[in-house]
């Protein structure tokens, strides 16, 4: 069972505080040290030698010339990988090296060490690969076809290539939508978004200490730990992670550094020299994971005056040659395919299909964007259908406290939907605007501007599809000089999570922030606390964080106790009082000090686990989640009716993820997640063909520039309190780019007046809209 | 070739074969790490130094093509310890998340403020336009700019 803690009795001091971040002056400096900024004596350089075919048989390898370049220190192929040939993650189907076997264009067949970057190219082109094509398939719904090729591992899939399909069956959907007065339908169609960390992939990998340790970008140290292990053979003990400055991760780097990091570990150990692997960003782009492409159908139901009464869902996913994460990818999608919507009748099913392409995976927000731009869509075309206003609409139907969501989960506390859609209303002064914008369009020729609104609701933590994850260590060190240290197992990726723990640290302990140091995250400092992903870290993270925090305070009290003879003291200025004469007092240093000559025991262990949840996979029901978090957001674009060019103008974000540690850190989340949500609807694009992604630069992949953004911004919490989270928080970190998209597509289709149904609303798909609109 | 140019403010003199990217020699032969290589074609602005008080792509630009030139880079933009007051406004308005274009979109800011010391906002917009950021969307760093412009000379 998970412990429910309350919040500390004192004041908040810390917490709440737009406290600047403690990492941020290394990296204004240029100190911070990322992947690639690291070198060990004696270091080479690995490359991955990889497939050009989509599908085919290896008839033969030939690395003789590879071996034989005068700074090759070494090649490995399947037979020197000393531990198992396998990247375990949710299922085991994924080989390190391919097996005989080729599913995916860029797929890793051999690997070398070279002693410079430009000689480790030069003899990565030297491999001999002789191909047997196989027939290959690329379309998720041709691969589900009778006869189409075999891709998915079988042992790995429910059937041919689906990888999954999950379902929710709640009440009768027919009989809802015999109820409804209004049904609307459609498809919906998105393609890869690419996460473009500025960082790209790198590890190193050292043998030392007759094991191995890992140093990289990365978000999940302890997914790394367990891949490098497997691979190595070795126990768990022997491999240790230990996380660089990262360079943003959004998903990318959750699955896609335990490849690499075990790559780097064979290739480390049969050199017996470290190794770095670090990804030109082409390399990056075309073999890395991605935001699964998707087609999305919807029918869904109202009563004349707005109320849902069923709505259905069927979605597929293209996951690529192997499972990786597209299954807890596609539960995501399946339990946020209704929306933060109360409705009675529901029916989804979701399919995660297996083709010859490039394993897509984690990616801020995890599979719910692809069927959120299609949820909010309906709710327009709903509200045009009705002539309701889309604001009202949403208000009418959101979840409140009491409701049941749609896998029949209720909703006990937390539930900040209304207040937000209420807030966001009046912040966008949501009538005036529409008078403001009709008045524009009326006098303007060739610009046309348009408003869309959308509300997501997003399930916090693992869920109930991995619920053992969902837990998280920590350790407080109270040095002898009273600064402390923190360490955690979840990491620093630039969302803000360092500061906020530390934040919470500060709280718990009653110490000032600038007393409190964040250690480089290190698989041997923590117990596994799972990944850092689903948002959870500031929620299951911070729990833990506080659990630390409060045995530790415990002991400084009793101290200080003890250093005055009173027998209650309370903090205040970094220093801890005497209840009842607060003139008498002993600051931290003081107590620490105190503590050391008196051979106290100065550190104390967290632990935190979330509460439960439970799921029927047969039903699709269950407490998916322990608690959601919920948005709303509204945004306005300007379409150029000759160019069909979009510019989004203005913007306004409300959010409830409960308390808010850190306004400044969370407000640049919610700013950066709209950004990549803006993206995501408006010019992300990344054609493939034939299995091969054709561009893979940034040349021709573009994300959101500084004049690709918002001319204003309106950013505002409301904080609904969650009691399972430290001093009430919850998550926040995906919700922002989920809600942003679909306020822009919605805006999209006002201007244009006709529905955009695919992504993204490209000048010539903006123009074909106008085109038939017209 | 032997190239000799002041770096930081100091000289220096290093053989560098021709081919050779002045990111290379910065990162590599000189452990300048601050710089960043994010793309290597000149597309993402990590890697932006100030050359001759311009804004530079050390990835697209030859080592040799800094002779005699004044090379700046994020390391000597606070070099007596003391940070610029671009630099503190990064840190104040949480224009700073992962990191990693920070010292590119600080050098790039830097050389703005050299041409134009009291940019508006759509200028600063312009100007960092080349410089991509995936994690803040912009609007904390165009701020921090617009701060430090302020402070620098306030009007």
């Amino acid at each position: 069972m998970a412990r429910v803690k309350a919040p500390v009795e004192e004041a908040e001091q810390v917490v709440g505080k737009a406290a600047p971040r403690l990492d941020a002056e290394a990296k204004v400096r240029g100190q911070a040290r990322y992947a690639d900024d690291l070198s060990f004596p004696g270091m080479l350089y690995g490359k991955a030698i990889r497939s050009d075919r989509p599908h085919a048989r290896i008839l033969r390898l030939d690395l003789s010339q590879v071996a034989a370049h005068p700074k090759v220190a070494c090649v490995v192929t399947p037979k020197d990988i000393p531990g198992e040939n396998v990247v375990p993650i949710i299922y085991r189907d994924m080989p390190l090296l391919a097996n005989g076997v080729v599913r995916y264009v860029g797929e890793p067949i051999a690997l070398l060490a070279a002693e410079t970057r430009e000689a480790a190219v030069e003899a990565a082109a030297l491999a001999q690969v002789a191909y047997e094509d196989l027939p290959a398939v690329f379309d998720p719904l041709e691969a589900t076809r009778p006869g189409a090729p075999q891709v998915a591992v079988p042992a790995a899939a429910e059937g041919g290539n689906v990888f999954n399909h999950m379902v929710i069956r709640k009440g009768d959907v027919e009989r809802g939508f015999a109820e409804a007065d209004v049904v609307v339908a459609g498809e919906y169609r998105v393609g890869y978004q690419e996460h473009a960390y500025l960082e790209p992939q790198g590890v190193i990998a050292v043998p030392e200490d007759s094991g191995i340790t890992v140093y990289g970008t990365l978000q999940c140290p302890f997914y790394v730990q367990n891949a490098v292990a497997a691979v190595m053979g070795f126990p768990l003990a022997k491999v240790r992670i230990v996380q660089t400055a990262t360079g943003g991760g959004f998903g990318g780097k959750e699955d896609v550094p335990s490849h690499l990091a075990a790559m780097a570990a064979v290739l480390a150990w049969k050199a017996g020299r470290p190794v770095k692997l670090v990804l030109p960003r082409d390399e990056d782009i075309a073999t890395t994971s991605k935001r699964h492409p998707g087609l999305v159908r919807y029918r869904t139901g109202a009563k004349r005056d707005g109320t849902l009464t069923a709505v259905e869902v069927e979605f597929y996913y293209n996951a690529g040659a192997y499972q990786t994460l597209s299954s807890a990818v596609l539960w995501r999608g399946l339990i946020h395919a209704a929306g933060p919507y109360r409705i009675p009748h529901v029916k989804v099913d979701g399919y995660s299909v297996a083709t010859n392409t490039v394993p897509c995976g984690a990616f801020r927000g995890f599979g719910s964007p692809q069927v959120i731009f299609a949820h909010e869509s309906q709710m327009d075309e709903l509200a045009r259908e009705l002539g309701m206003d889309p604001l009202v609409l949403r208000h009418k139907n959101a979840l409140r406290v009491g409701d049941e969501t749609a896998t029949g989960q209720r909703l006990t506390e937390s539930v900040g939907l209304p207040e937000a859609i209420g807030r966001a209303r009046e912040l966008s002064h949501w009538d005036e605007l529409q008078d403001e914008v009709a008045a524009f369009n009326a006098q303007e020729r060739f610009r046309r501007r348009g408003l869309g609104a959308s509300t997501v609701m997003y399930g916090v933590g693992m869920g109930a599809k991995a619920p053992l994850l969902d837990k998280a260590g920590a350790y407080l060190k109270l040095e002898a000089d009273g600064s402390v240290t923190l360490a955690v197992g979840t990491t620093e990726m630039g969302q803000g999570a360092q500061t906020v723990l530390a934040q919470i640290a500060a709280e718990g302990l009653g110490v000032p922030l600038a007393s409190v140091q964040v250690a480089p995250v290190d698989t041997s400092r923590v117990p596994d606390s799972g990944p850092t992903v689903a948002s959870r870290t500031t929620t299951v993270q911070g729990m833990a964080v506080l659990d630390a925090a409060e045995k530790l305070r415990a002991r400084i009290v009793g101290a200080a106790m003890e250093m005055l003879g009173c027998p209650k003291v309370v903090p205040g200025d970094g220093r801890f009082h005497d209840a009842r004469d607060p003139t008498r007092s002993v600051s931290l240093a003081e107590i620490a000090r105190w503590m050391w000559a008196h051979n106290w025991d100065m550190a104390a262990s967290g632990w935190a686990e979330a509460r439960p949840v439970d799921w029927d996979a047969k039903t699709g029901l269950g407490n998916a989640y322990f608690v959601y978090a919920y948005a709303c957001h509204i945004a306005e674009v300007e379409v150029d009716l000759l160019t069909g060019e979009t510019r989004v103008t203005r913007f306004w974000a409300v959010h409830d993820s409960g308390k808010i540690v850190n306004p400044e850190t969370a407000r640049g989340q919610v700013i950066g997640g709209i950004a990549q949500g803006i993206g995501y609807a408006l010019m992300e694009e990344l054609p493939a063909e034939g299995g091969r992604i054709l561009y893979p630069t940034f040349t021709a992949y573009h994300i959101p520039t500084a004049m690709d953004m918002p001319d204003e911004f309106v950013v505002e919490f409301v904080e609904a309190s969650y009691s399972g989270g430290p001093f009430g928080a919850k998550g926040l970190g995906e919700v922002p780019l989920m809600a942003s998209h679909a306020a822009v597509a919605n805006a999209i289709s006002a201007a244009t007046g006709t529905r955009l149904r695919a992504y993204p609303a490209t000048p010539e798909r903006v123009l074909d809209l106008i085109g038939r609109g017209a | 070739m032997r190239i000799q140019f002041r770096l930081n403010g100091r000289p220096v003199a290093v053989d560098v074969p021709p081919g050779r990217r002045l990111l290379d020699l910065l990162r590599e032969d000189l452990g300048l790490i601050g710089t960043k290589e994010g793309c290597g074609e000149g597309e993402c602005g990590a890697c932006t130094v100030v050359v001759d008080g311009k804004p530079r792509l050390a990835c697209l630009t030859a080592a040799v093509q800094v002779e005699g030139k004044d090379v700046l880079t994020i390391e000597g933009l606070s070099e007596a310890g003391q940070l610029d007051p671009l630099q503190e406004a990064f840190i104040e308005t949480a224009g700073v998340q992962c990191g990693f274009c920070t010292p590119g979109l600080v050098m790039a800011a830097y050389a703005l403020l050299r041409e134009n010391p009291r940019p508006t906002r759509d200028e600063v917009r312009a100007y960092l336009s080349g410089n991509l950021c995936r994690c803040t969307g912009y609007a904390q760093v165009v701020e921090a700019v617009l701060r430090a412009a302020e402070k620098a000379c306030p009007r």
